[in-house]
């Protein structure tokens, strides 16, 4: 193969080269089209955030500015339902727990059943990974029912009116049930990769389990764990539906399922939607850029085998 | 470990002077009854050489930690399954009876499945062409794109940290996000929406659409001049959902292409193989496990789509999806339980067939 092409003769390459450059040219030109449809949507929230309305009604979106203010910001911060500090304090108060929950429960089964082998290991993976494709619709009215009407009484601090229902302990306990699969999913895949003879040179030093997954596996999983984390984190920020049926009320709703009232306040005040908008976006943007590394290795290891 | 060696394990129990580690071995203290000749090759563990290093406490913990949360996922998860399942052969209206646990209700049978199949119910069918024209616009649409995209930022470009962000950024926005987002570009009037302002800004007055014939109709809810307001509305709304779902493609097939060996491209290459090529005859069928995966994910997003309707008009008409109907029967709009349950139990064995073969291909060769 190599000696066939070796043997080309140089004049036959020259129209094949500026072909291939035609071709990037035309690969480029594509590439800048669709960035540029990528970003209007952003450019047209971001243009309408920074206009009056008043502005905007008169001269149409299509037009230049008559002047740039951030008076859209400063009036739906305080006056939506919930405000922004609230529902970023909602959000704060599911999403933290959730996370950390989730992460240290998940890496836990992953470590059990990537590392020690047993015959109903690849069942166990299954039925977590399984639990978290399924669409959340299909479980939620046993959930609903669930949460109004618990086991038992919830006590006072965790809940205020004895249900899971309309409690952000119930949302922490849903988002940590349903993300358990794909954290677990994700690690066990990772793990799989961490060498064996490090694991049994403990347990041979006689440590137990339970320190070996946190003196030896937490560690040697760090990066893995990080990805999760950007990734939980986002997952469980965006969630709209489960906030969105299990909360009633408003002010207690953190900021994506908030967004639902939001939506519907602003019905008449575009420029002041397109700021709500945008505040309720940039705490995972700025996540995303941050750890975009993280964010896309997390969504690789979960779908591309290591 | 390969179903040979394994069996030899468990047949002849381990000593731990021959686990491999015997320098280690040696070592540690022989009291602790890690090495006990019990012979763990009979309990429903399998006799992997580790287990023989195990002590019981460590089982235990072992057991502790998957037991609980597997228990609490199938009961919540699974369960439901199988409760949506009993609610579904009766007309269980929820209120009233909130504390019966759901007894004392009418069985009726298969009632809730034929109202739903022989089109008593309307929303039910145009709900599962509105699911399969999400399924099939992803699919043949944004799949390829975010697909193609993958294979360009693959290669040499200039500037591609800058192309990836611009693409993946949409990602990890909530679709609820993204449906303010493109409401903005879809709202009717020239000085509210922007595709709208657009085309009166080049001469196109405000209902162009609508006022074209037969098309207009469809596309446009003539009354409230809307993008996403005609018949048709479900084709906008997917449009603004795979804004987000490129990305996501592209990032999953981009990390496919990562570990593809450039050794094949090469060889390709030096055959005089072109892009296209090396891409179709080559690339492709390579990568078939991530090709299966991505269809799979796609499949269900497809099932999974809510937020988007739902954000938009409530997951009414005409955006009902059989995601929304669930929700609107039973909880947000009435309290017909038992038939929601119905559309729950439909969705939820739909959802199986993708997920199955998602499970198929991700543990291909795991079998323990």
């Amino acid at each position: 193969m190599t000696a066939a092409s070796s043997a080309r003769p140089p004049s036959a390459m020259k129209p094949r080269r500026r072909l291939i450059r035609t071709r990037r040219l035309g690969l480029y030109a594509f590439l800048i089209t669709l960035t540029f449809i990528w970003l209007v949507p952003f450019f047209v929230a971001v243009y309408e955030a920074v206009r009056t309305n008043k502005d905007v009604t008169q001269n149409g979106i299509f037009s230049i500015a008559q002047g740039l203010t951030l008076d859209n910001f400063i009036k739906v911060w305080g006056q939506t339902t919930p405000t922004f500090p609230q529902a970023y304090f909602n959000t704060l108060v599911v999403t933290i727990p959730a996370v950390v929950i989730v992460l240290i429960v998940g890496s836990m089964v992953a470590y059990a059943v990537s590392k020690y082998s047993w015959r109903l290991n690849l069942v166990v993976l299954m039925l977590f990974t399984a639990g978290n494709l399924l669409p959340q619709q299909a479980i939620i009215l046993p959930w609903y029912r669930f949460f109004l009407t618990p086991l038992f009484h919830i006590p006072e601090p965790l809940s205020d009116n004895g249900m899971l229902y309309n409690q952000y302990l119930g949302i922490i306990l849903i988002h940590v049930v349903f993300q358990l699969g794909f954290v677990i999913f994700v690690l066990s895949n990772y793990m799989k990769t961490l060498s064996k003879e490090l694991i049994e040179a403990a347990l041979v030093d006689g440590a137990g389990v339970l320190r070996i997954w946190g003196a030896v596996v937490m560690p040697l999983c760090k990066p893995a764990i990080a990805a999760m984390a950007a990734l939980e984190f986002t997952f469980i920020y965006n969630d709209f539906f489960w906030a969105l049926l299990l909360m009633s009320t408003q002010n207690k709703r953190p900021i994506t399922a908030a967004l639902n009232t939001i939506n519907g306040q602003y019905y008449t005040d575009y420029n002041a939607l397109a700021a709500a908008a945008l505040l309720a976006a940039v705490p995972t943007i700025v996540v995303f850029l941050a750890l975009q590394r993280y964010f896309v290795s997390g969504l690789s290891i979960g779908s591309v085998k290591g | 470990m390969s179903r040979a060696d394994r069996s030899a394990a468990s047949a002849t129990p381990v000593q731990p002077g021959e686990s491999g580690l015997s320098g280690v071995a040696a070592k540690s203290p022989p009291s602790r009854g890690r090495f006990d000749r019990f012979p763990f090759n009979r309990l429903p563990f399998i006799g992997r050489q580790r287990w023989h290093l195990l002590t019981r406490r460590d089982k235990a913990v072992l057991a502790l930690m998957v037991g609980i949360p597997l228990a609490i996922d199938v009961v919540l998860i699974w369960g439901s399954l199988i409760v949506d399942l009993l609610w579904s052969f009766t007309d269980w209206r929820g209120v009233g009876d909130m504390t019966g646990g759901g007894l004392g209700h009418r069985f009726v049978g298969l009632t809730n499945y034929t109202q739903l199949f022989d089109g008593t119910y309307p929303f039910f069918w145009s709900a599962v062409l509105h699911n399969i024209f999400w399924l099939g616009f992803l699919m043949f649409v944004a799949t390829p794109i975010g697909i193609l995209l993958a294979v360009i930022l693959d290669g040499q470009i200039k500037g591609m940290a800058f192309y990836r962000t611009v693409f993946y950024v949409p990602v990890v926005l909530s679709l609820a996000l993204i449906g303010i987002i493109w409401q903005l570009q879809y709202a009717p009037d020239w000085n509210r929406g922007f595709i709208d302002g657009t085309l009166h800004f080049f001469g196109y007055d405000v209902p162009v659409v609508k006022d074209l014939p037969l098309v207009g109709q469809w596309f446009r809810d003539v009354s409230r001049t809307d993008w996403v307001g005609g018949p048709l509305a479900i084709v906008p709304t997917v449009i603004a959902a795979s804004w987000r779902h490129v990305g996501y493609i592209c990032i999953l097939y981009l990390a496919g292409l990562k570990s593809f060996d450039p050794a094949l491209r090469e060889a390709a290459a030096l055959d005089g193989a072109n892009a296209r090529q090396t891409f179709f005859r080559v690339v492709f069928p390579v990568m078939k496990p991530i090709n299966i995966v991505i269809v799979v994910i796609t499949t269900i997003e497809a099932l999974r789509a809510f937020d988007l309707a739902y954000i938009t008009n409530g997951g009414r008409s005409p955006l009902e999806l059989l995601s929304t109907l669930i929700t609107n029967n039973s909880i947000s709009e009435s309290d017909r339980i038992g038939f929601g349950a119905a559309i729950a139990v439909i969705l939820a064995v739909v959802s199986l067939v993708p997920i199955v073969g998602f499970l198929t291909v991700t543990t291909r060769g795991d079998e323990q």
